[in-house]
């Protein structure tokens, strides 16, 4: 079998540290068959993440890659951005890490459509830690931290960025992998700020708490539980329970931050660099 | 020369930072530091550099840094509250090795303290602020072209050392206004941000360190495919979990800087060529003090004075020989007592140290400088 995306990995980084069963590399696996398919150049491209194990994954990746602290991948991100337009910045972050510690800059990252495609590996739990509960684990559901069922109520984070100003929101599930990577392309696709939340499995801090069996159980779980976008619009509202809409979920144009900028220098009388 | 100018701290320093190359500023309104931002909104975009306001301090930081690491040099400034929100990224950039540039107009704290007034409070929090063990330099300039030479200074330090760079201010020289002669551009020495000396074919390693200890660390996007953390890394980037890397990372964070502290602890002295007593004073402190061993010398008082432009490193060796030739050193510092525990370190006994504090909002009035030569010329007894 052909394998042409390994070239993207630092083969002498891996094998990597997450558990047997574990959906980040699918998930990690889909963002750079996103990057072939678009044919980014690898030294054009750098990857940003925060602080967990979904944030592992930039080390493994073959680009330059910046490991940020917990929640601050998107300033980071943003950053070298504004400071070099020419580069396609990708970050990578997980559900405490971004809608948590990372809560604040990522709505304001989105406000700005900062040219940023910003991938969240959910997993509804704190993996990196050992199993606290986040804010995106859902109601009801155990955690270390929440021994009896979490009573706080849960982000939805495509309904969030849409909100902030984000101007490309999808979702997909570490089982609809095609779909994932399609995803992520059409995000690297829109100049502006672009948001994928890719559902991932945690068999070993999440899944095992909850009684949700083994990894290809909560993947299965996935599949029956994500609906395409279209269908679910049409969804009556009683049959939402449990849940989800995959797909692209909203999309708007935008003039996003960088170009703004130019016509800041522009008007200041200064010269594009 | 250039023209004459009536100039304020903040925005000598603004400007300094602009001439010594500096093109991004990332930062969070905050008095009395906001006017650096405000020009640096104005003067960026004009000569093609960037500059954005961020959703609050830590932000801030992050963009910076993000920006120092694409290749360009990155100012940020903030004061109190601002400051301490910067501290974890501070760290990071101690430990990823990301030269910066953190102005502190230092204001009266702890918490809100009192927003407008000035503060010689933070000098403990510029060296330690953050986690861990790490290196710090910090400079205080005392007038308005120095507030432009400091930050110079310090963005030419941050880029030689990789290493974030305090440029201590406080609200005195922040918004003193005075006439000030700048330097012409081609006076002004700028060190460029440090190249990889080989290609990834041959073998090159961001954190390899060079003949000085500092690594040359690749910008992004020029093909090197590094790897940046703030975890304890070896000379690839990459994390390890081993106990003497992670001491070799911390003993060289902190020699890089040690080997040259004696070639960046600035230090000034004045009427000190009899001087039987001196007060040690730094920033805005400094005018008065300077004020007052002058007035002392006209009541005939053998006193002089040194002036600490580097707080961090601290000018140990210094005070050491100060100590030895005087026979009293009086530490004037807005704040309840902080620079003093390390002149007394320095001095270990071997001459009087006294403490002459202020912390009320006020800045000093040359008379309590004076009465506190006054005891300290007494031996102490008032
Ligand atoms: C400022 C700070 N607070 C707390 C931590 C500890 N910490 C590390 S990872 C993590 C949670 C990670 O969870 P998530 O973002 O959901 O990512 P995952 O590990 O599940 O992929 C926490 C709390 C930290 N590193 N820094």
């Amino acid at each position: 079998m052909e394998r042409s995306y390994e070239k993207y990995f630092r083969q002498n980084r891996l094998p990597h540290l997450w558990c047997p069963g574990c959906g980040n590399g699918i998930a990690m696996k889909a963002i750079v068959q996103a990057i072939e398919k678009k044919g980014l150049s690898q030294d054009n491209t750098v990857i940003v993440s925060g602080i967990g194990c979904s944030s592992r994954a930039s080390g493994y990746m073959d680009f330059d890659t910046l490991h940020t602290a917990h929640g601050r991948a998107i300033p980071f991100a943003t950053g070298i951005k504004l400071a070099n337009p020419e580069l396609n910045v990708i970050v990578i972050t997980g559900d405490g890490d971004c809608t948590a510690i990372g809560g604040n800059h990522f709505i304001h990252g989105c406000r700005r459509n900062i040219d940023l495609t910003v991938v969240l590996f959910n997993n509804n739990i704190y993996g990196m830690t050992g199993g606290q509960a986040s804010p995106m684990t859902p109601l009801g559901k155990k955690a270390t931290t929440a021994p009896y069922g979490s009573i706080d109520r849960t982000f939805d984070a495509a309904r969030l960025a849409e909100a902030a100003g984000a101007t490309y929101v999808a979702r997909s599930t570490a089982y609809h992998v095609q779909h994932l990577t399609d995803m992520i392309v059409q995000g690297l696709d829109n100049q502006g700020f672009s948001f994928i939340e890719a559902m991932v499995q945690c068999p070993t801090a999440y899944g095992r708490k909850n009684k949700m069996g083994s990894a290809a159980d909560m993947m299965k779980d996935m599949q029956e539980s994500a609906v395409m976008k279209a269908a679910w619009d049409k969804l009556a509202a009683d049959k939402k329970e449990h849940k989800f809409p995959i797909g692209v979920l909203y999309k708007e144009d935008g003039l996003d931050y960088a170009t703004a900028y130019e016509a800041v220098i522009e008007t200041a009388g200064g010269k594009n660099k | 020369m250039t023209e004459a100018r009536l100039m304020q701290g903040n925005e000598a320093c603004a400007e300094g930072a602009i001439a010594a190359g500096v093109s991004f500023f990332g930062g969070y309104p905050i008095t009395p530091s906001t006017e650096i931002a405000e020009g640096m909104a104005k003067m960026l975009p004009a000569i093609g550099g960037k500059f954005v306001q961020m959703e609050d301090e830590i932000a801030s930081m992050g963009v910076v840094l993000g920006a120092s690491l694409a290749g360009k040099k990155a100012l940020t400034a903030s004061s109190g509250p601002g400051i301490s929100l910067k501290q974890e990224l501070i760290g990071y950039a101690a430990c990823a090795e990301i030269p910066v540039v953190i102005v502190n107009v230092q204001r009266v704290g702890p918490s809100t303290g009192q927003p407008t007034a000035p503060s010689q409070g933070d000098v403990m929090q510029a060296r330690w602020g953050t986690h861990g063990d790490h290196p710090m330099i910090a400079l205080s300039p005392w007038s308005v072209r120095e507030a432009y030479d400091a930050a110079v200074m310090a963005v030419n330090y941050s880029e030689r050392f990789r290493t974030p760079v305090i440029l201590l201010m406080d609200e005195i020289i922040g918004h003193l206004r005075e006439k000030v002669v700048l330097p012409e551009a081609k006076d002004i020495k700028i060190y460029p941000r440090r190249k990889p000396a080989c290609s990834r074919a041959e073998g090159y390693q961001p954190y390899t360190p060079d003949k000085d200890l500092v690594p040359n660390v690749a910008n992004f996007g020029e093909g090197y495919h590094i790897h940046v953390t703030g975890l304890i890394h070896d000379e690839t980037g990459f994390p390890v979990g081993s106990p003497k890397i992670t001491e070799e990372a911390i003993d060289r964070l902190h020699q890089k800087i040690e080997i040259a502290r004696d070639e960046i602890t600035h230090t000034e002295e004045y009427f000190m060529d009899d001087a039987e007593y001196a007060v040690i004073a730094f920033g805005g402190t400094a005018r008065t003090a300077y004020e007052a061993v002058k007035n002392a010398r006209a009541k005939g008082q053998k006193v002089g004075m040194v002036r600490l432009m580097t707080i961090w490193p601290f000018a140990d060796k210094i005070v050491k020989a100060l100590a030895a030739k005087v026979k009293g050193i009086l530490v004037a510092e807005l704040n309840y007592g902080q620079l003093v525990h390390e002149v007394e370190r320095a001095v270990a006994g071997k001459c009087d140290v006294q403490l002459c504090a202020k912390y009320n909002m006020e800045i000093f009035e040359p008379q309590e400088i004076e009465s506190g030569i006054d005891k300290l010329c007494a031996g102490g007894k008032d």
